[in-house]
């Protein structure tokens, strides 16, 4: 555990000192601060809609800095050749694996809280008060959703090669599955087989990244949602996330490093 | 005693990614190092040795053949927790300062803060590195970088050394370096393995050589049995071995049999 550990603490170290982090920082902040003073009227409506362009744009920033973040991690330890240095030592793969994740994961954590606190103060102060418990559902669930973007982003890089390659395609994935991934049975339902069949099993095969998306919530001040639904959630990102980090393993483990 | 590192009949093979066919780069090669020994494996370029190596750490896996490290297969990790290895070339995570380097890879060994502080100290004063110890990696040159990985392969204390063309891009200085530390954990009762172009340096400080051209054990044994007494020098001898054409021919009429491995 002190390996994965160790592990994960370079990475966010890394990307602290990298500096890269912070233009995603700056960006956001611009725009919703630019959003909240085009808000001249006090009007309820213009609000709800600009709490909606800033927390879209928290959401995409986020899955960018998941997939970005984590294709390049393997990548770059092969190309420095840290990688070869690093697993001369006790470390297993799965715990390199595993740390390269921790890491990338809390690193998505830390920005969130940054996103959502700014967020949060801009929201405070047109409105002057928060459904405290409506946030911290919607802030953990989209926690937890990232560490799906995080894996596949890890799985990726050990079967494409170029980090840029692999950052589009999973970016296109979860970009697809967020807007579209609740539609996909319906859309199944007017197509002729065998698509329909196809299309139907890979309804129930994806991770339904948009049922964590309850910026609804924030946007309307709608009550929080279940508990218990809530912790399922939880439970589901992390299920899927075990799932791909396994396949991840299984890619890497017998691999030749050369 | 086990064996500090077990070579049996292994071959390492590499497949072409255009053509597909498969490279034999490692032919059944066999040999032991044993405790203590600082052991010289020598090769032109090309000869195998970083593959045999690559090997032994896990790195890449033989295509046949076995290898062990204190009598632990290879494919093991805890095969590696006795080990400090040096890369042929490396850069270390450049973002990181020495000190914090060497924290980080002090914890995976599992060591503890006031353990990985004491040791850190003495390795960064042993390799002159003191003055830049907080300045990032990003800063330093080709030799403190070099010299940085001897002191990260030197931070588990380990009784078995790897390094792997240790001096090739140093300069006199850090050459020397080099040697003494070889030297030192010699003196301290452990084990070195290392290959190396600097034939008079592998001269003056192994107990024994293995010699690799093309993949084959063309010679075994300590320096002064494999030479012969026209070669003069183990770089005569070496060139010989490899049948390089202008090395001098030796005084008796020698046939192959002079080209295979004595007995170790
Ligand atoms: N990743 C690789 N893929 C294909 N061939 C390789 C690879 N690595 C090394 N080789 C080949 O294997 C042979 C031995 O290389 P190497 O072990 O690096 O030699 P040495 O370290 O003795 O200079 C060389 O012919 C080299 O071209
Ligand atoms: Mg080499």
């Amino acid at each position: 555990m002190r390996a994965i550990l160790t592990l994960a603490h370079l990475v966010i170290l890394e990307m602290v000192r990298r500096k890269d982090i912070y233009v995603l920082f700056v960006l956001t902040a611009l725009l919703t601060l630019i959003a909240a003073a085009a808000n001249i009227f006090d009007d309820t409506r213009v609000v709800r809609y600009l709490k909606e362009i800033s927390l879209t744009l928290i959401w995409v920033s986020g899955f960018v800095l998941a997939v970005t973040s984590a294709a390049r991690q393997i990548p770059a330890e092969r190309e420095s050749r840290t990688l070869f240095t690093l697993l001369a030592k006790p470390v297993s793969r799965w715990q390199f694996i595993a740390g390269k994740f921790l890491g990338c994961w809390l690193a998505c954590g830390l920005a969130l809280l940054v996103f959502y606190a700014f967020f949060g103060a801009v929201a405070l102060s047109r409105e002057r008060s928060l459904d405290l418990a409506g946030w911290a559902q919607a802030i953990s669930m989209h926690w937890f959703m990232l560490a799906v973007p995080v894996a596949l982003a890890l799985a990726g890089s050990l079967l494409w090669a170029a980090p840029s390659s692999n950052s589009t395609l999973t970016l296109v994935v979860c970009f697809g599955i967020w807007l579209l991934g609740r539609h996909l049975h319906k859309v199944a339902l007017g197509l002729p087989e065998p698509r329909a069949t196809l299309l139907t099993l890979v309804y129930f095969i994806i991770p339904h990244l948009e049922l964590f998306d309850i910026r609804d919530l924030i946007v309307h001040r709608w009550p929080p949602v279940p508990w218990l639904f809530w912790l399922g959630a939880l439970l589901y990102a992390a299920a899927y996330t075990g799932m791909i980090l396994t396949g991840a393993w299984l890619l890497f483990r017998r691999r030749p490093l050369n | 005693m086990t064996e500090v590192i077990q070579i049996e009949q292994l071959v390492v093979t590499y497949r072409d990614t255009e053509t597909r066919a498969t490279r034999t780069v490692v032919d059944r090669l066999t040999f032991t190092v044993r405790p203590g020994e600082v052991f010289g494996f020598l090769g032109p370029n090309g000869a195998g040795k970083t593959s045999t190596m690559n090997v032994l750490l896990g790195f890449t896996h033989a295509a046949s053949g076995s290898a062990s490290i204190f009598g632990v297969d290879v494919r093991q990790p805890i095969a590696r927790q006795r080990i400090g290895y040096l890369p042929e070339m490396t850069y270390y995570y450049k973002f990181l300062t020495a000190e914090e380097l060497l924290r980080a890879y002090g914890r995976i060994f599992g060591l503890d803060d006031g353990e990985i502080r004491r040791r850190t100290d003495e390795l960064l004063a042993l390799v002159e590195l003191e003055a830049a110890r907080r300045r990032l990696i990003r800063t330093y040159s080709k030799g403190m970088q070099q010299r940085l990985g001897l002191a990260q392969a030197l931070l588990n204390q380990p009784d078995l050394l790897i390094l792997d063309e240790p001096t090739s891009g140093l300069d006199p200085l850090g050459r020397m370096k080099v040697r003494e530390i070889i030297l030192r954990q010699k003196a301290a009762g452990k084990t070195v393995f290392f290959s190396s172009h600097e034939l008079g340096e592998v001269e003056s400080v192994c107990d024994r050589v293995a010699i690799l051209h093309r993949g084959e054990l063309k010679a075994l044994g300590p320096v002064g049995e494999i030479k012969h007494p026209a070669d003069g020098n183990l770089e005569q001898a070496f060139l010989r071995l490899i049948g390089w054409p202008g090395a001098p021919k030796p005084a008796s009429d020698a046939g192959p049999a002079d080209h295979q491995p004595t007995a170790p």
